[in-house]
């Protein structure tokens, strides 16, 4: 195995809402009592059924309660084990998949305040991601500003299957805004469900779902480079997290030679695809999409041309690999060092390096 | 020395292509509107004219994301005697397959029946389609062959015209494509695939059409170039749902070419798929074997477009992970993304592989001596 | 370097294009409103016969949406893939730091100062009054 560093940043932590019912006191009277006289169930996502083996390493699973509803769990199974500095909380709860843009905010509102509270006050190590209600613009960018204002958000979250494509130029206020706050947009696996999970419709299987993750990242990045999101907004990074990435040269290959030839259709488009993501995307590690076999893994990361794009992750409930065995075999300590240090710092701008003690 | 000068150039001159080739994904055309209607009912012509195809998106004559050339194909393709690009055998003799040495051409032709939404209509241009390959191109020039189209969402009426043309050595595969009303390996599909397995033909999947759903998992995208590099999305989903839904456990001889909708995403897509198999294989106990080696034994695929990286090593090391024995060289004539053969492969491949990708593993897989 | 004299001007008005073999080499000359270009009908990229492409514009964008159209009809779109080529120069617009296509000089010159190959010979011969249309290769 190759062993991690002490002094990492973990981009991709689920602390999880043990129930709907535990955002209440986040909440005015009125959606509490929406909440309660309606009758509404937890809101958990199809993209992560609560006993899937993907929702949860074996050995991670609580005796009782949702997986990564522990902080204690947290602590002793993610940010202990791993020598963590910092880890990014990246909440799941199903609040993008309501359709109302109303309950959607205060949603969204009443999880960004129980992060802060359940998780952020709790463990100094611990950062957080503000999840945005993305049906609503002028409520998304509200969210952020009303956010932004505590330093330990470091990133907005959305989810990779929403609506509408990311890139499309509804979404750049957004956009907007958490660049002008040094945020960067974290675009997270799991699908509002507000279309078919995947581009050709409904598959049967939760396991087809989890697959056309990968499928999904690769249409938004589409999106997202050749709608000119970067020409307009050259510092804004994004971060695929829970992504994939063994994926990415080859979709880029085949992006860069249909750019080539119809580079007319989208001129502000006025670099490769490849050096875009060189500037502006990011992917966590986890999961690792590749055979154990170092050649292979070291070959992909000659493919992607760049030591700089992955980010240390565990994903943390998820299960993606066993044991301590968080960083794929065969990769160079000065690699290593950089996917768990020097990559996420040079990402999120609101991380100052921070020496620990191993 | 006399400089003539021309309206054109010249036609092409042999490329250099010594040994034959196969083309796999060649597609005809229909040089009037009404090409067709010798080979369909009578009641379709006027229901043609009144209603159109009717097919699942909302343009009546023509594509939703405009092409990068028009009718999607090189500009250089007309043929002199007017008609779309691809609609003349005679100059796509001489513009494609008399240069290049193609000895073997897979024609799969697109515009047909399949994506539209009356079933009955679907079948029958299908059937017509069929008829008229037979009789424009491949009873014309025994180099080329032709896919059987069938109505895709009707699996009996798909069937039935399968059984129809079994055995008829002017077809080499059926023809489906990647967007349909759902991924390609949900039961309504089944009877198509348990007719082609009994009839002994490859099931090509091309990249394209439409299904009703939107082409990303995230609605409408704006640009054609998403579309473009949107198939290759479509297709590896659509080859999850095959493997994932145990279409090669049922049918274990059954072979699929993925036709025009890249090969690079395979390794990948193929490693994600064991992995999350791993964890969720409860989920799907109809699977006996890791998708991985359902993929590597039941799937084939077409070179066009090429994988272009700016290293040829990066494209041997993908081709590697994939098998050498499992590309078919295409050219994608008449289309605008075509491939030039004698442009494709760089150097540095040993003449057994390269006889494979251009023409070997084509005859063998279609059958041809 | 040799000069070869291929057409009289007036074969070859303003928006038009011939094609020609020299030495085996494909060639392409344009007329575009009055000014005359040559270009090797041959793209780097796949060796289609690149000069059957359409002449369009240059869009070019400093912002996404706004699009500036510039150079218009002096750029070649490959009828193949689609690439992009300034007539001028042979620059290419889609990947500039990876291809150019040939550009060969072409001139208009007066009919008493051009090279005397075998067919300029025979055309000056006719049409010593008129200018004529010359390739430098």
């Amino acid at each position: 195995m190759t062993s991690p560093i002490a002094g990492g940043v973990d981009c991709d932590l689920h602390p999880a809402v043990p129930h709907l019912t535990s955002l209440l006191p986040y909440m005015n009277d009125y959606w509490r009592d929406q909440v309660t006289t309606r009758g509404m169930t937890d809101l958990i996502s199809q993209s992560y059924p609560l006993n899937s083996p993907i929702s949860s390493r074996p050995d991670w699973r609580p005796a009782q309660g949702k997986p990564g509803s522990d902080i204690a769990d947290m602590q002793r199974q993610a940010l202990d084990t791993f020598g963590t500095a910092y880890g990014i909380c990246n909440p799941l709860y199903g609040v993008q998949m309501v359709f109302s843009e109303d309950m959607a905010d205060a949603f969204c509102r009443a999880l960004n305040d129980w992060l802060v509270k359940e998780w952020l006050d709790k463990d100094d190590r611990l950062r957080g991601s503000i999840v945005i209600p993305v049906q609503s613009i002028a409520k998304a960018v509200a969210e952020i500003e009303r956010c932004a204002a505590d330093k330990r958000f470091v990133q907005v979250l959305m989810l990779v299957m929403g609506d509408m494509p990311l890139g499309k130029r509804h979404y750049w206020p957004i956009y907007a805004a958490a660049e002008r706050h040094g945020l960067p947009i974290g675009i997270h696996a799991g699908s509002a469900y507000h279309n078919p999970p995947t581009s050709v419709g409904w598959g049967s299987y939760h396991i087809e779902d989890y697959v056309a993750q990968a499928q999904a990242f690769q249409t938004q990045l589409t999106s997202l480079i050749v709608e000119g999101v970067f020409a307009r907004h050259p510092n804004l990074k994004m971060v695929m997290l829970e992504s994939g990435f063994t994926w990415l040269p080859p979709f880029l290959w085949r992006l860069h030679k249909f750019w080539r030839g119809v580079r007319m259709e989208t001129p502000w488009v006025d670099r490769a695809p490849l050096e875009i993501v060189r500037s502006n995307i990011r992917f966590s590690l986890q999961p690792v999409d590749a055979p154990p076999e170092p050649d292979t893994l070291n070959r992909l990361f000659d493919h992607m041309q760049s030591d700089e794009l992955i980010l240390f992750s565990t994903d943390y409930p998820h299960w993606q690999f066993d044991g301590d065995d968080v960083l794929p075999k065969g990769l160079s300590p000065d690699l290593v060092r950089k996917i768990m240090i020097d990559n996420p710092l040079a990402t999120y701008g609101r991380l100052k390096v921070r020496e620990t003690t191993p | 020395m006399n400089i003539q000068l021309r309206d054109r150039p010249e036609a092409s001159a042999s490329t250099g292509i010594k040994t034959g080739i196969a083309d796999c994904d060649i597609h005809p055309a229909r040089a009037t509107k009404d090409e067709l209607y010798p080979y369909l009912a009578k009641r379709w012509h006027a229901h043609l004219e009144t209603f159109g195809v009717h097919p699942y998106q909302g343009m009546m004559g023509g594509p939703p994301y405009p092409k990068a050339q028009p009718n999607a194909s090189r500009r250089d393709a007309y043929p002199p005697e007017g008609g779309k690009q691809g609609s003349s055998l005679s100059f796509m003799q001489k513009q494609l397959l008399d240069p290049n040495n193609v000895v073997l051409g897979v024609l799969n032709p697109l515009d047909t029946g399949q994506g539209i939404r009356n079933q009955d209509l679907a079948g029958a241009i299908c059937s017509a389609i069929n008829d008229w390959q037979i009789e424009k191109w491949t009873s014309k020039d025994s180099r080329l062959k032709g896919s059987i189209v069938v109505a895709n969402e009707d699996g009996v009426s798909a069937a039935a015209e399968i059984r129809k043309r079994a055995g008829d050595k002017n077809f080499v595969q059926v023809l489906l494509l990647s967007r349909n009303v759902e991924p390609l390996g949900q039961r309504r599909y089944w009877p198509i695939y348990e007719a082609a397995q009994e009839a002994g033909l490859p099931v090509g999947v091309h990249a394209f059409g439409f299904g009703g759903n939107p082409i990303t998992a995230s609605g409408w995208p704006s640009y054609y170039i998403e579309e473009m590099v949107g198939h290759s999305q479509c297709q590896q989903t659509a080859l999850a749902s095959l493997v994932l839904e145990g279409v090669f456990a049922r049918f274990p001889s059954l072979k699929m070419v993925m036709v025009e909708a890249g090969f690079g995403w395979a390794p990948s897509l193929a490693w994600r798929l064991d992995k999350v198999f791993d964890r969720l294989h409860a989920e799907v106990p109809h699977l006996t074997r890791k998708p991985s080696e359902y993929i590597r034994d039941h799937i084939w695929w077409t070179t066009q477009p090429m994988e272009d990286p700016e290293s040829r090593d990066h494209l041997f090391q993908t081709i590697e992970w994939i098998g050498w024995d499992k590309l078919l060289f295409a050219t994608d004539y008449p289309h605008w993304d075509y491939d030039e053969p004698s442009r494709v492969l760089p150097a540095g491949v040993s003449d057994a592989n390269r006889q494979a990708f251009y023409l070997d593993n084509a005859k063998k897989l279609y059958g041809i001596s | 370097m040799a000069r070869h004299v291929i057409a009289p001007v007036d074969e070859l008005p303003p928006g038009t294009r011939k094609f020609l073999e020299i030495d085996g080499r494909p060639i392409a000359v344009f007329n575009v409103k009055g000014e005359f270009f040559g270009l090797l009908n041959r793209c780097p990229h796949q060796g289609a016969a690149l000069c059957e492409g359409p002449l369009i514009g240059l869009a070019s964008s400093s912002d996404p949406g706004e699009i500036e159209y510039t150079k218009l009809g002096e750029i070649i779109r490959c009828p193949w893939h689609g690439w992009e080529f300034d007539i001028r120069t042979g620059q290419s617009y889609c990947d500039p730091r990876r291809f150019r296509v040939k550009a060969y000089p072409v001139n208009v010159e007066p009919g008493t100062n051009v090279v005397k190959g075998p067919y300029v010979a025979e055309t000056i011969a006719v049409s010593v009054e008129s200018d004529y249309v010359v390739v430098d290769l």
